[in-house]
């Protein structure tokens, strides 16, 4: 069978929309891989999503149960990252807060990444009027700092790991917004916007078929790269006692407590310190990593 | 009734008046060119034509129908354009179906594989050409999809802007005839901006010559061959494209 052998995906002259779009990943998957940083991204991001996704199987003990007989244990045979004040495994606790770390970095991509790019593509589209009112509402929320805004919101919203996601998720749109803006700027006046506008097609179909998805790949990239920034943000917020509330995992409150005992048993801040650092690399190296590959620039090249 | 009819029409861009007062009337059918120096107004006439240069007054029709300030969908079915630049003109992620289906979608007409196989065989294009992107194409493949991209609504009058001032030499000669078989096939009429007046000698029946945004002479094709221009700018514009005037 000829079909996904290697000169399938790289036919020159593909027999459908299909073999097209499978040599065009494939030839962006080859490239990745060839990135030996972006593969040390990939590994931790995959290493986490298979952790979240396997958690109450992994984890040696429960999350939550607690054992005061046990209480701030050092780093054993029995507990490999030590124990809590409550006598709880931080080890399960750091396996079980990668679903609420997975969850909220999901939740924030999902939500803010379509609004920041519509609104940024609309702006640029249309021009005049609508930017002028769209992006002074960005430049609004541009200027506060991030950590403040979503502060605000949640102290508005009331704590709690959902308002907290909320909270990022509206702080993270103008940055999204300005970039789908500037891109669309660059290709709006360009002749296939012409052309399909002179086919008939209206607005909607060109913002949606022809702008957005060429606004998709930097997007995605720049995405990534503020996926360390959401985690560290969603992090800060549980340590400040407004994420997600106890007795959930979740990193930012874990080191929240173990603020307490740091000078005497430092494990308990420190390794769900490390979990936040690893899982902020991996998506760093992984956004470089595709800025290479889906740069348009390089697209067009290869 | 004439294809394209133009009344003392006047274009700007903003406060600058780049056309002013053009008049004529295209016949259906016929291959008509504009030719003049580069920013003379030749390309933003077909511009306001097409709608993509809203900003005019005066009168275009289009078959008899005055046509308004925007695109809209009845006119895409009876005037399409090619653009000159057959690298900025086609959706680098798109592959070349796509491009053909989206007018098709547009106007939400049926049996669309049919219908691209057989535009792409009008314009010579093989069938492996189907699924590639515009990266993987030639810059006289592009412009061979474009024209088909143009074709797909089966529009009966064409605007064509300069369709082969970027391609090389050997490929110009070959979208040109290429441009001139289609006309003949479908009996379209051709509104062609061109500052190459050999390509007019080969393609129109009569030219517009412009200059500075009005239209100064309209003459027949033939006076190519023999230099009877009477407005003094055409006959500098046929001197310094190597013609003489034989009068």
């Amino acid at each position: 069978m000829r079909m996904l052998s290697r000169d399938w995906y790289l036919d020159d002259a593909p027999a459908s929309r299909l073999q097209a779009n499978a040599g065009r990943f494939y030839r962006a998957g080859g490239l990745l891989l060839r990135n030996p940083l972006a593969v040390v991204g990939g590994a931790i991001i995959l290493l986490l999503v298979l952790t979240a996704a396997f958690a109450p199987w992994i984890a040696p003990y429960s999350a939550v149960g607690q054992d005061l007989s046990a209480r701030l244990l050092p780093p054993s045979a029995q507990h490999w990252m030590g124990t809590d004040e409550l006598g709880r495994d931080i080890l399960s606790r750091v396996i079980h807060g990668a679903r609420i770390t997975l969850m909220i970095v999901a939740l924030v991509a999902v939500i803010s990444a379509p609004l920041g790019l519509i609104i940024g593509a609309v702006s640029g589209y249309f021009g005049g009027l609508v930017d002028k009112v769209l992006m002074g509402i960005t430049d609004v929320f541009l200027s506060m700092p991030k950590l403040i805004l979503a502060l605000a919101f949640v102290a508005a919203l009331g704590p709690g790991i959902e308002n907290a996601i909320i909270a990022i998720a509206i702080t993270a749109w103008p940055a999204y917004a300005r970039i789908a803006r500037a891109e669309t700027l660059t290709f709006c006046q360009s002749d296939f916007i012409g052309a399909t506008r002179l086919l008939g097609a209206s607005h909607g179909r060109i913002i949606l078929r022809h702008v957005l998805p060429l606004c998709t790949s930097s997007m995605i990239i720049r995405v990534t790269l503020d996926m360390a920034g959401i985690i560290l943000t969603a992090a800060g917020l549980g340590f400040l006692g407004l994420g997600a509330q106890p007795p959930l995992p979740e990193w930012g409150a874990m080191i929240s407590r173990g603020r307490v005992f740091i000078l005497d048993q430092w494990w308990v801040a420190t390794m769900p310190g490390f979990a936040i650092i690893l899982v902020s690399l991996g998506f760093c190296f992984l956004g470089d990593g595709l800025r290479d590959v889906l740069d348009p620039k390089q697209g067009g090249k290869s | 009734m004439s294809a394209i009819s133009l009344q003392d029409l006047d274009i700007s861009y903003g406060t600058a008046k780049v056309v002013e007062g053009v008049s004529f009337d295209v016949a259906e059918g016929e291959s008509f060119a504009l030719v003049g120096e580069s920013g003379s107004g030749k390309s933003t006439v077909l511009k306001a034509i097409a709608g993509l240069a809203p900003d005019w007054t005066g009168g275009i029709s289009v078959l008899g129908q005055p046509r308004g300030h925007r695109p809209d969908r009845g006119f895409a079915r009876r005037c399409q354009m090619v653009f000159q630049d057959p690298y900025g003109s086609l959706h680098p992620r798109k592959t070349v179906d796509t491009v053909l289906s989206e007018p098709l979608q547009v106007h939400g007409l049926g049996n669309r594989d049919a219908r691209v196989e057989e535009m792409l065989g009008a314009v010579g294009l093989d069938r492996r050409f189907r699924f590639r992107y515009p990266h993987q194409l030639s810059g006289g493949q592009r412009q061979r999809v474009a024209i088909a991209r143009a074709l797909m609504l089966e529009p009966k009058v064409m605007l064509l802007d300069e369709p082969t001032s970027a391609l090389d030499v050997s490929v110009q000669a070959e979208i040109l005839n290429l441009l001139k078989r289609l006309r003949a096939e479908q009996g379209l009429t051709y509104l062609m901006v061109t500052h190459n007046l050999p390509v007019v000698g080969f393609m129109c029946d009569r030219m517009a010559v412009m200059n500075r945004g009005r239209v100064v002479e309209i003459a027949p094709a033939a006076a190519l061959h023999d230099g009877s221009f009477s407005d003094p700018y055409s006959r500098a514009l046929y001197a310094a494209s190597g013609g003489t005037a034989h009068d």
